[in-house]
């Protein structure tokens, strides 16, 4: 029957795209098409009416041309032109020339958007879905302006035909992906969950990917959908085979449906009421048995949509990641077909447990797999299994296997595909970092991995070795040895020589008593990789050389000759060449102190986010990393508990003050393992990324981290990051607040609130976009209560809002004072009435290391006053807080008790309030 | 689904379907992205690739591939059988088709897709309701829609889609 329309449809079309066809170069193909866009602008030109027939003819000629790959730049009326036929075969063709081709021709649009007007208030059905498709094809924003409150209305009234209402769900889900503050949300959002309960399975399949998207922004608004989408897939999963006739896919019942209610549910926590649970826990237990079965059909399509709704069950339980019963049998059956004999499933099966390793109770059920992983790696034909199973080994790795993993990721690194070697090497780099027991299997790994791959360490990974090796000195004279050892080899890749560079300028020393390392033989071996290197590498080498002069007096002729020599003072290259001319000026001028102050050691890194971390996000786009979100427990036990603890103050996400963040990573000595000090490395990042609530209430721990320190991270939420920079001066104060979008969505009415004066923000915040909003702050007297920002902004329909005090607080308007201890005991003396001092006597909850403790009293604004106390464990801080209407000199005693863990903190002032308000601040600090 | 795309070994675009805004020279860029990467597989190699941020499902029909891009959280098991679903509209459509007819009825291999996809979502999946539907709009092809014979078009819908 359907024969009627091909062939006999256009015979013109058919003859021009056979000629098309026919063409034997692409000249005679351009050729022909020229000649039929004159022809056919000639017609749509000339002065004879067109028969609508033709219209059509002509329109789907240059729809055609258009599909082939050419420009058009007219029809367009006609086809609007076409939407007003009266004949069906001609609107549908102008609705596909629109659908393909959309101007934002503004005039068009117009026109356009009455025709569909006219169509979706025709009652024809066949009419308001061919107007549907088109404006769910094109989904542009004109259309959700002119349409979005109408569709919703098609959507739930009573007489709406089942195949309208699937065209109308669907199409409004378009738009409210594209302009999610156009769809208002109303009455009519009830009557769309109940469509779960719809007669029609079609109705329903369409309905509820509408409803998961609505869900997954406005949860509590669409909760109820939940039991009703449980019961709907109880009601699938124990029908047979045959009970949903025609939504039977090959003996499977209904696998889009189920699939689709299954990552409805995963937009929700598993439900409390304990009946809907059971039944839920039910439809998992059945899925999951049913996979046990044997096939009801040899058929592919049979397998696949069974395992399409197993695999979306094991999301769903994953998801939950509270029932170990359920995650362990889901992790078996992973385990079965990671050795089945069909490469789709084996795929995603790895790809699948790479999310069940980041859970507490199935990680260990997943290292389990760990031979078949690593027999994958190496034995898999296709380079996307062996990738998935590279991805997995990093899931899972941990510090139990870490070696292994490494170990197999870097010999398979030897063989592997050039399109995966780079995100390889990241990887390789993270692991070797974040599972390091020892530093010099560390350095040995990266050492590796520049001679197996060089090519692909990107500049990220050998900073991060020289960060570590400057940070920490137990590794520093290994590190020297090895990179000494790796550059005697004939040819080493430039990254190599880079890393030898550094690290012998900087390290040198440490190995230049044995005489196979000499300075003149470690400095010839370096100078012989000079002219193989390229430009940044020689000026790398360049300040090595004129480190090695302050390190080793006795080499200083030998690099002095060097530098002067042509090649050099007369290079070519600007920086090469002032370099060369500076150093050589340099070493001959400077006394050996200024040169050994000049040169000296490189300060540590301040410790940030990893970079490689950072490179490997960006390079898989956002979310694709969740698997280093780990959860507290795996961090506790990173880098040997933590030894080089940065506290939480000087966290890696904020920048903190210059002086906090140096002396930080300063201190050398060991944090008792108990302490809860961030993880130095890679994962502090995370350390206070989860997602704080967009509360109602006032937010107040971020304001709490601020009082020793004055920029940062301040809020940070699923959608907005908040950042600080202030600064201060006497009574003065500038505080810059940064509000980042972290969606790839506009922001609009977004506006600030502050119960003080403030200049307005922007309206909108692009989706990806920073605002800045300064603020000026003066100090008229002593204060208690912080100012309050409010901050209210419209995310998608949903409106929000959040409260913040702002960290103004009194101790950020001191001026340090310098003072004897006599001076000191003497002001003392003066301030001995009894509300003069506030006192306050309390447990350690961070760790009792002398340089944070140093810092964090450095960051409260005061003086720190060495050898003022007689005890030299306490520490006595003195300043002078400046408001507009007094200044109030403060004194400040911190006596330590390590062996309790406590503190007893004493603080002296000329007002009481002030004392009593630096007191309680500074107590919430230790 | 982003999008979905129909090409020949040769590397030839047969069809193209964008369900989100897509630049047009993003749109060259990701057909011969994906044109390459596919045809470069070898045989017997898994259905499933990562590209970028996207999942592509892939899979070939006699001289025919059919290619769809996926989000993350999209089911890829799922997506081949979407991919089944339309081929088998098609055949049922032209009676065991081939690359020609999708050819030379190009505007009629959209209809049907409209008819199955929308948005990027499946709207309806029983093969019976779906060749209905576009059985029902190629009766109406020449159909005039003159006040005079609206009423027995009318019906002629209604008797299909009941």
């Amino acid at each position: 029957m359907p024969a009627v329309s091909k062939g006999d449809g256009m015979r013109g079309l058919a003859v021009f795209i056979s000629d098309i066809r026919n063409c034997k170069s692409k000249e005679a193909e351009i050729k022909r098409i020229n000649k039929e866009l004159a022809n056919i602008r000639s017609k749509f030109k000339g002065d004879k009416a067109l028969d609508g027939y033709s219209k059509k003819k002509y329109v789907c000629k240059l729809l055609f041309i258009f599909l082939l790959g050419h420009d058009i730049d007219f029809g367009h009326m006609e086809a609007v032109n076409l939407l007003s036929s009266n004949k069906y075969t001609e609107k549908q063709i102008g609705y596909l020339f629109i659908s393909v081709l959309v101007n934002s021709n503004s005039e068009l649009i117009r026109l356009i958007n009455n025709a569909i007007k006219n169509d979706l208030s025709s009652r024809n059905p066949t009419f308001m879905c061919l107007a549907l498709h088109c404006i769910a094809n094109v989904g542009s924003r004109e259309m959700a302006e002119a349409f979005a409150g109408e569709i919703p209305r098609i959507l739930v009234a009573g007489d709406t035909m089942d195949s309208v209402k699937q065209s109308a769900a669907l199409c409004l889900l378009r738009l409210y992906k594209a302009s999610p503050d156009l769809v208002l949300m109303g009455e009519w959002t009830s009557r769309v969950v109940h469509l779960l309960n719809d007669q029609h399975m079609g109705v329903v399949t369409a309905a509820i990917s509408l409803i998961t998207c609505l869900s997954s922004k406005n949860p509590d608004e669409f909760k109820t959908c939940v039991s009703l989408a449980v019961s709907r897939l109880s009601r699938i999963v124990s029908s047979a085979s045959t009970d949903l006739q025609d939504y039977t896919y090959y003996f499977v019942p209904a696998p889009w449906l189920s699939c689709k209610l299954l990552r409805l549910l995963q937009c929700y926590p598993p439900p409390e009421d304990g009946a809907v649970k059971g039944r839920l826990v039910e439809c998992l237990e059945t899925i999951l048995n049913k996979a046990q079965e044997p096939p009801k059909s040899k058929k592919v399509q049979h397998s696949n949509a069974k395992n399409a709704i197993l695999f979306e069950a094991i999301s769903l339980i994953i998801h939950y990641d509270s029932e170990p019963n359920l995650l362990v049998r889901a992790c078996n059956q992973l385990g079965q077909f990671l050795q089945h004999r069909e490469t789709n499933l084996r795929y995603l099966a790895l790809e699948s447990m790479c999310t069940l390793a980041s859970s507490e109770f199935s990680h260990e059920a997943v290292k389990t797999h760990i031979e078949t992983v690593i027999n994958a790696l190496k034995t898999e034909r296709d380079v996307s299994v062996r990738q998935r199973a590279a991805d997995l080994l990093y899931a899972m790795c941990d510090r139990s296997n870490a070696k292994q993993i490494v170990a197999e990721m870097l010999s398979y690194l030897e063989t592997a595909d050039y399109s995966i070697r780079e995100e390889m090497v990241l990887k390789v780099a993270i692991l070797a970092e974040k599972y390091a027991v020892d530093y010099s299997w560390y350095v040995d790994t990266i050492l590796n991995l520049i001679r197996i791959a060089g090519d692909y360490v990107s500049e990220e990974v050998w900073y991060r070795v020289i960060q570590i090796v400057i940070n920490r000195d137990d590794v520093q004279g290994y590190a020297a040895k090895t990179v000494f050892e790796a550059l005697q080899a004939p040819a080493c890749h430039e990254n190599m020589v880079k890393v030898g560079g550094y690290i012998l300028g900087e390290f040198g020393n440490l190995i230049a008593g044995d005489p196979r390392s000499s300075p003149l033989v470690q400095f010839n071996l370096l100078h012989s990789k000079f002219h193989l290197c390229s430009v940044p590498t020689r000026a790398l080498l360049l300040s090595a050389y004129i480190k090695f002069i302050n390190l080793f007096p006795e080499t200083k002729a030998t690099i002095q000759e060097v530098l002067r020599s042509d090649s050099q003072i007369r290079n070519s290259d600007v920086e090469l060449q002032q370099r060369a001319v500076e150093y050589l000026k340099l070493s001959s001028i400077a006394s050996t102190d200024v040169l050994a102050t000049v040169l000296e050691e490189m300060p540590p890194f301040p410790e940030r986010e990893s970079s490689i971390l950072a490179k490997l996000k960006k390079k898989k786009g956002p979310g694709a990393v969740s698997v280093e979100l780990e959860d507290g427990k795996e961090r506790g036990e990173l880098n040997g508990g933590g030894d080089r603890g940065v506290p939480d103050l000087t966290n890696a996400l904020s920048t903190p003050s210059p002086s906090a963040d140096l002396l930080g990573l300063r201190s050398a000595a060991p944090v008792s393992g108990a302490a809860p000090s961030a993880g130095s490395l890679l994962v502090d990042v995370f350390s206070e990324a989860g997602p704080a609530a967009a509360s109602a209430g006032v937010n107040d721990d971020g304001f709490l981290r601020f009082v020793c320190k004055n920029n940062g991270v301040l809020f940070e939420n699923q959608l907005l990051q908040i950042g600080i920079k202030s600064e201060y001066r006497q009574n003065l104060g500038r505080m810059y607040l940064f509000y980042g979008n972290k969606t790839s969505v506009q922001f609009v009415s977004f506006s600030t609130t502050l119960n003080v004066q403030t200049k307005t923000v922007e309206p909108l915040v692009e989706g990806g976009a920073q605002v800045q909003q300064v603020i000026n702050i003066e100090c008229l007297t002593d204060f208690v209560d912080a100012p309050l920002l409010n901050i209210k902004f419209r995310y998608g329909g949903a409106l929000q809002n959040i409260s913040l005090k702002l960290p103004v607080t009194i101790n950020k308007f001191f001026q340090p004072t310098e003072m004897a201890a006599a001076d000191f005991f003497q002001r003392w003396k003066q301030l001995s009435q009894p509300q003069q001092e506030a006192q306050k006597i309390f447990k350690a909850s961070h760790g009792m290391d002398t340089e944070v403790l140093k810092a964090k009293l450095l960051g409260l604004g005061t003086a720190l006053l060495e050898n003022v106390d007689p005890n030299p464990e306490n520490y006595v801080c003195a300043g002078v807080i400046q408001t507009k209407a007094q200044q109030v000199g403060c004194l400040l005693r911190l006596e330590p008790n390590a062996q309790a863990q406590m503190y007893r903190l004493t603080l002296r002032s000329s007002k009481d309030t002030v004392s009593q308000r630096v007191c309680d601040l500074l107590a919430e600090q230790f | 689904m982003h999008f979905l795309l129909l090409f020949s070994r040769q590397g030839k675009l047969r069809l193209q379907k964008w369900f989100t805004p897509v630049p047009e020279r993003e749109k060259k860029k990701i057909v011969r992205d994906m044109t390459t990467m596919v045809l470069g597989r070898k045989p017997r190699s898994c259905n499933f690739l990562h590209w970028k941020d996207l999942k592509i499902v892939y899979k070939k029909y006699a001289s025919l591939y059919f290619c769809c891009g996926l989000d993350a959280e999209e089911n890829e098991l799922l997506a081949l059988e979407v991919l089944h679903r339309y081929v088998e509209l098609l055949d049922k459509y032209f009676g065991n088709v081939c690359e020609l007819d999708i050819i030379f009825n190009f505007e009629k291999a959209y209809f049907i897709l409209d008819e199955f996809l929308l948005g990027g979502e499946v709207q309806e999946t029983s093969k019976q309701v779906l060749s209905r539907s576009i059985e029902a709009s190629d009766m109406l092809q020449e159909v005039c829609f003159g006040r005079s014979c609206l009423l027995s078009v009318l019906s002629i819908i209604f008797s299909v889609v009941l």
